[in-house]
């Protein structure tokens, strides 16, 4: 294959901005195929670019233009970035090829465009977040993902969305005000903005000891933005209102795929910035560990205190992200491949989460208490079955992501200090239980002996695309926890190249 | 509450009768799913004993909120206390602002920035040069940011009813002979210094952004002196989504060509020209047309969203 092949992502970008532009013209119909084919595209080509590059076993630097680094913006295209790039878009066109019929039912005719319209807006964002070789670029992206996903959420456009999507906008933009601080920082103790370079003088200024207090400031600034932009407990207030009141295939576009790109953003800074020594010199992980543990056990006890549906896959939902930062503050090798498992492994499970419970609820009536939700298994066998793999998954049983993710999570423990491997078993423990408790009292809910025959409200006809990828999130789900060996030694590999 | 063994405790939790969301006795039965939110929102039957809840809120803001509103001032003096000495102490420690030999003001990319821009991207403003030629992707990225704005607004406010308040206000500014007169004599001048600062952005300060920002407000005056409905015959929904469009396509379509051919180390047709003339710099001029254009439709956009509710 030649070396044509990396031009891919530059396309891709250029094209996700095009279909941007061009959906707003287009009736919704319309835009959703062109936001389907966008996203199947990219998958389509991101996987070229991934064979070049394993084949060539480097990454390369892309240049947009004709200056190289330090003058001119650059892609860097590597193995991570191309598996990512390709799970982010095969999860964006799953959740929209089984997410219409909630958008139908809810969305304003004349606004269901702009969803499609925001959806691309965030796929082209992932990619630079995924790609870009610039930390400045990677903000201005991390701008658009933030008021797309902010346009995503308040879609529903009733007084509670927008309520929540407000709430949203506040915290997600103190997480990006933090980030941009930091960046700041490190621009004016360097004079760089590219991660090469950045990383030349990074290291540069460790040696000899200058600014040391405020690069410090920059990398804990940085690394706390990002954590307040995934949700990081304490941080996670906003997604329970925001996922309980949005349309389910906007809480499943951004629980699956925004809050991870910020989490891959920071694992780039992590290894193209700052490098991992230095970075685990400055004590940062340590915060973020503490507070992906302690989102871990709180995002599992929201969620046992809910009797809302949505409100409890959202609680789950952070106490999910709780997990990704707690395996980047565990450590750099084996940690960081737990939490990138575990980026890949949340991405492809919740979605799947929220659609079927917006299939099973729709179908009790719009029943969102789990009293009332009782025996819709049995009339959406089909939601049913991928709630259940999905929530299986959750809880990490055999046969499934989840369980590979916490095997993995174990394994990175031990090579960690004591007091952290205590830390992450007890916790590990403890989640599973508290997992265990909310799903499977969801699960058996919908499969118990329902107590009265279905509502009038069906749900819509497009059965078909739903049940197909619902069936794709099942299958890759339990495909890859049986055979996870490739996926793993992938990452771990991808890493000893960053 | 009567004390319940494990066992019935967790039958009652599941059965979804313990409901942590709401402390202590008292509390009337809260409104069904349907109310509370979820898929069935649209058609939500108003809540069963609406009075009883209302006293119970209306209790529960006295004795909780009570405790909060003495609680929260204190934090946020303190958090806001605590990150202020945190970022003074950074500031202290930073290189001093304006001296030539900051990291940041001396490093090779400013050097060659200054030295060889005029050269490599024609563009007699080197901020032009940066932005549009040198970190040509940021701003790519940054025309989309106000893009997404606008369809976020749009999102938000876009509706077939008018506003009845903006319908007065528009009244009493129609009539204004001052504004009207003003209006007359400004509108063109500021048009033609927006035009201006767009078209001459490569050869002084100025630029799509800041020309853009001008236009678009002097389209908000003549919406304001004549109405929106004047306004309409030139830009409605539909132009103003054609024009944006066109221009965003133009910028995107432009830069790839552009990246496409540095990054494979292709020479593009857009040479830097003589520096100084008008048609010099490369794509610089068009991508400021470009800019000035989506800037100054965002703007006016923004505008008519919030007060028209639609362009």
């Amino acid at each position: 294959m030649s070396s044509f092949v990396l031009n891919f992502p530059l396309f891709m970008i250029i094209l996700c901005l095009v279909c941007a532009a061009v959906g707003t013209l287009l009736p919704r119909a319309a835009a959703r195929t062109v936001s389907l084919s966008l996203a199947a595209l990219c998958l389509a080509a991101i996987f070229c670019v991934f064979l070049y590059v394993y084949g060539a076993g480097q990454e390369f630097e892309y240049r947009m233009g004709h200056y190289p680094h330090p003058w001119g913006n650059e892609l860097k295209i590597g193995i991570l970035e191309s598996l990512f790039g390709m799970a982010f878009s095969l999860v964006l066109f799953l959740s929209l090829l089984g997410g219409k019929d909630p958008l139908d039912r809810l969305v304003e005719p004349g606004k269901g465009r702009f969803f499609y319209v925001m959806a691309d807006l965030v796929l082209v964002a992932l990619l630079v977040l995924v790609y870009s070789n610039d930390l400045f670029t990677g903000y201005v992206f991390i701008e658009i993902c933030t008021l797309a996903s902010c346009g995503i959420l308040m879609i529903r456009g009733n007084g509670r969305t927008v309520l929540a999507s407000t709430r949203y906008l506040i915290f997600s933009l103190t997480g990006s005000g933090l980030f941009l601080f930091g960046v700041i920082i490190l621009y004016n103790i360097t004079g760089h903005l590219l991660m090469p370079d950045l990383k030349e003088a990074v290291g540069a200024l460790t040696a000899s000891g200058a600014y040391r207090f405020p690069f410090l400031a920059s990398v804990s600034l940085v690394s706390i933005g990002l954590a307040v932009k995934s949700g990081l407990f304490p941080f996670h207030l906003w997604m329970a209102d925001t996922y309980g009141e949005a349309v389910p295939t906007s809480s499943a576009i951004l629980s699956g795929l925004v809050t991870k790109g910020y989490a891959f953003f920071l694992v780039r800074f992590i290894f193209d910035v700052t490098g991992p020594d230095i970075f685990w010199q400055s004590g940062v992980q340590n915060v973020l560990f503490a507070m992906g543990a302690a989102g871990v056990v709180m995002g599992s006890v929201g969620a046992i205190q809910e009797n809302n549906l949505y409100r409890m896959i959202a609680y789950s939902s952070a106490a999910q992200i709780g997990y990704i930062y707690m395996g980047i503050g565990l450590s750099a090798d084996l940690g960081l491949t737990a939490a990138l498992f575990h980026i890949l492994l949340h991405a492809l499970t919740k979605p799947a989460l929220f659609l079927s419970a917006s299939r099973l609820s729709a179908r009790m009536g719009g029943a969102l208490k789990f009293r009332n939700l009782q025996g819709a298994g049995y009339y959406e066998p089909a939601a049913g079955v991928y709630f259940t793999a999905a929530a299986f998954s959750m809880i990490g049983l055999p046969f499934t992501m989840g369980f590979i993710s916490k095997y993995l999570f174990g394994l990175a423990a031990f090579r960690a200090s004591t007091p952290k491997l205590v830390l992450t078993l007890l916790v590990l423990a403890v989640s599973t239980v508290l997992n265990t408790f909310y799903f499977a009292r969801t699960v058996l809910r919908i499969y118990n002996a329902p107590k009265k025959p279905p509502a009038e409200r069906q749900p819509a006809k497009d059965l078909p695309s739903y049940i197909i990828a619902g069936a794709l999130f099942a299958l890759i789900n339990v495909a890859v926890g049986i055979l996870s060996g490739p996926l793993t030694d992938l990452l771990g590999y991808g890493l000893s190249l960053f | 509450m009567k004390k319940r063994t494990f066992r019935e405790w967790l039958k009652a939790w599941d059965e979804g009768e313990i409901d942590f969301s709401v402390p202590g006795p008292g509390c009337p039965e809260t409104p069904g799913d349907a109310a509370s939110s979820g898929d069935a929102a649209d058609d939500r039957p108003a809540p069963k004993d609406d009075a009883a809840i209302r006293a119970y809120a209306r209790r529960f803001r006295d004795r909780e909120a009570a405790l909060f509103r003495r609680i929260y001032p204190v934090m946020v003096v303190l958090i806001v206390a605590v990150i202020s000495v945190f970022l003074l102490r950074v500031v202290t420690e930073l290189p001093p602002f304006g001296s030539a030999d900051t990291p940041a003001n001396s490093s090779e990319t400013i050097r060659r920035y200054l030295e060889d821009g005029l050269s490599e991207t024609g563009a007699v403003n080197v901020v032009a040069g940066v932005i549009l030629d040198y970190r040509a992707f940021d701003t790519l990225g940054e025309s989309h940011v106000l893009f997404t704005a606008a369809c976020a607004v749009l999102i938000l406010l876009l509706s077939s009813e008018k506003q009845s308040d903006s319908l007065r206000v528009r009244e009493i500014l129609e009539k204004d002979a001052v504004l009207h007169t003003t209006g007359r004599v400004l509108i063109p001048l500021i048009l033609l210094f927006g035009i201006y600062i767009v078209l001459c952005g490569h050869l002084g300060p100025g630029g799509g952004f800041s020309g853009g920002a001008v236009i678009g407000s002097a389209l908000i005056l003549y919406s304001l002196c004549y109405g929106p409905e004047r306004v309409r015959k030139g830009l409605n929904l539909k132009s103003y989504r054609v024009t944006v469009l066109t221009a965003l396509l133009f910028y995107s379509l432009a830069k790839c060509y552009s990246f496409f051919c540095g990054a494979n180390g292709l020479e593009t047709i857009f040479g830097p020209g003589t520096p100084g003339n008008l048609f010099s710099a490369g794509l610089i001029l068009p991508l400021n047309l470009a800019v000035g254009t989506v800037v100054a439709c965002t703007m006016y956009g923004f505008y008519a969203l919030f007060t028209e509710g639609t362009v």
